[in-house]
């Protein structure tokens, strides 16, 4: 457009485009930048709002108390109050023995299950469909699904009528406190495996055919061969599952909500994420729920740092 | 014998095509196949038909594999007593406001950060992400507060759909996903559209997103999926009986209703997430695929 509007002497003519093309691409970088943070603007509104500006003012909160609409800083009076709860140290527990069965049934399961769906050549689409229709299922339907019927205490519960079809003990399941937890897990890996087995079914099939084609050769037996190709093969993933698990177990809330309905015998279902619920919107203690989210992240962002550190030299 | 190497897994096609192999194969296949489908559908069946049992058969010992004198009187209560027709419409429509949502704006920052590229659009991509470490109870607390009062404008969005809508724009996951497929079109196309006068927003529209529909379609898919499950903050922003979500309905009044009743208002609220999994299952196991790093 320049070049057009600037007639003239061959000499003036090629100073005033450079001067002006200069000046125009000047220009348009500024349009450019602008337009490009005009796309982002309304994203970065919500992240300010909801996630940037709630984790800091989650930190302010917890050393502040709020009285009659007057809002003083306590120092740690929330964190105090809040470790000396009588659900404080039992929440932890149960949220670390929740998060450790997880990784032993949660984990494994459907590890195993992808090795063994990856291995058969019919009926693939149908058993992929089934192990993810839980998933699509709301939780609160599903937990409905086992509190009444599956874990109904009573011989015409659904797990108490196979295990006595069985010849097996029953249990009280909900009603029994050593019972509570690994029927927790038990339903939470029903209910979320599917998508891990999928993960999990994507990598196997990068594997290369001739890494098994060697070990067998070798002389590697079925075992030996999951051993040394497919878990060091999946290596990445399986520890980005691991870690992705850690995060989502931390937050058991729902389980204990309508499984247990809420605390459980003696405090055998009460987590982390429940204790959180309770204090805040429960007790309206929002400060100290605060004090207890900012123990969480700190505890989490420790466990992170030490993964990460023992994970990273291996290689 | 012909061996494929391509599809070779940890044990060969040889051996599974041998006499025993074979059997072993056929045997173990027929077991899974069962063993799931009794695992996966089997609760989904007891619980269908169990709502069609009387509460007497429902106590009854041992548990009957069918009920004896179906009668539909649960699922009726329960549509009727939970107000089920209010409860899905309320869901459904923060479903479709949170597609909505984040199509707009999570496509539009994706767009500005794969192609336009503004200054400091990498410190702001670092800063979304790094929010995928925190997990989603700690921030609960702080939420709430802010979307109770909401700063400057000093506004509450309780019983707001907004109060949904918003807090799910705040998706990295969503943006990463979206920007690493943008950025897999051609610089090329770019620069023709530019060369033949389009403008960013032209570019977006009838460059971009008529080539980015299987990506748009798994966020719709996920995001529908995600406010039908969602629990704890619905509860919190939408307390009121008529704006409530229908898993956060049933919780609800699942202290005062018989247990037939639950179940039955618990299929029919399973029932939208069930049918369009089976619909777009494909595209709902390619999304999932899609964003994880290949092991």
């Amino acid at each position: 457009m320049a070049t057009i509007t600037a007639p003239g002497t061959t000499e003036k003519l090629s100073r005033s485009t450079t001067a002006s093309r200069a000046s125009a691409r000047r220009g348009r970088k500024v349009r450019d930048n602008l337009t490009g943070h005009l796309f982002l603007l309304g994203a970065v509104l919500c992240f300010a709002l909801f996630t940037w500006y709630p984790m800091i003012r989650g930190i302010i909160m917890s050393f502040q108390k709020t009285k009659r609409g007057v809002t003083t800083w306590v120092g740690l009076d929330n964190y105090t109050r809040i470790v000396a709860d009588p659900s404080f140290w039992p929440a932890w527990r149960n949220t670390v023995y929740f998060t450790l069965l997880a990784l032993i049934i949660g984990y494994a399961v459907p590890f195993f299950v992808a090795i063994l769906l990856n291995e058969l050549r019919h009926a693939k689409g149908y058993l992929r469909v089934l192990v993810y229709l839980p998933v699509m299922l709301p939780p609160a339907s599903a937990l409905f699904l086992f509190k009444f019927y599956a874990y109904d205490p009573s011989d015409a519960g659904l797990f108490n009528a196979v295990l006595k079809a069985l010849h097996l003990p029953t249990s009280q399941w909900m009603q029994s406190p050593t019972a509570t937890m690994p029927a927790m897990v038990i339903a939470s890996t029903w209910m979320n495996m599917g998508g891990a087995v999928l993960i999990y079914l994507a990598s196997l099939q990068n594997i290369p055919g001739e890494l098994y084609e060697a070990a067998e050769l070798d002389g590697a037996g079925l075992w030996r061969r999951i051993w040394n190709v497919t878990i060091p093969q999946t290596k990445l993933i399986l520890g980005l599952l691991a870690m992705m698990q850690i995060v989502a177990t931390m937050q058991v809330f729902i389980e204990p909500l309508i499984l247990a309905n809420g605390a459980g015998t003696q405090d055998s279902a009460t987590t982390v994420a429940y204790l959180i619920y309770q204090h805040g919107f429960y007790q309206n203690d929002l400060n100290g729920a605060a004090a207890l989210g900012v123990i969480t992240l700190v505890a989490l962002a420790a466990f992170s740092a030490v993964y990460l550190r023992l994970t990273t030299k291996n290689d | 014998m012909a061996q494929d190497s391509g599809t070779r897994t940890l044990i060969s096609q040889a051996q599974l095509r041998r006499g025993k192999g074979r059997f072993v194969y056929w045997s173990l296949l027929a077991v899974v196949v069962l063993g799931f489908t009794l695992v996966f559908i089997g609760p989904l069946y007891w619980m269908v038909t169990g709502a069609l049992k009387s509460g007497q058969e429902i106590a009854q010992t041992p548990p009957t594999l069918y009920p004896k004198d179906p009668n539909f009187s649960n699922y009726t209560n329960a549509w009727q007593n939970l107000n089920l027709a209010k409860l899905l419409f309320n869901t459904f429509y923060y479903a479709i406001g949170a597609v909505l949502f984040q199509l707009v704006f999570d496509t539009a920052a994706a767009y500005a950060l794969s192609k336009l590229r503004p200054i400091l659009g990498n410190v702001i991509l670092g800063a979304m992400l790094g929010t995928l470490m925190i997990p989603a109870i700690v921030l609960i607390v702080p939420q709430y507060v802010t979307v109770i009062d909401l700063p400057i404008v000093h506004v509450s969005l309780i019983n707001q759909p907004l109060a949904i809508w918003l807090p799910l724009v705040a998706n990295a996951f969503n943006i990463f996903l979206l920007k690493r497929f943008f950025d897999s079109i051609p610089e090329d196309l770019m620069s023709a559209a530019q060369v033949d006068g389009a403008g960013p927003l032209r570019t977006l529209w009838s460059i971009i997103l008529p080539m980015s529909r299987p990506i748009l379609g798994v966020v719709s898919i996920f995001a529908v999926t995600y406010v039908w499950k969602d629990f704890l903050w619905p509860k919190l922003v939408m307390p009121d009986g008529s704006t409530r979500t229908v898993s956060v309905g049933i919780v609800a009044f699942s202290g005062g209703s018989s247990v037939n009743e639950i179940i039955a208002a618990s299929v029919i609220a399973a029932i939208p997430t069930v049918i369009i999994f089976l619909i777009f299952q494909r595209n709902i196991m390619s999304g999932l695929t899609a964003g994880s790093v290949k092991g």
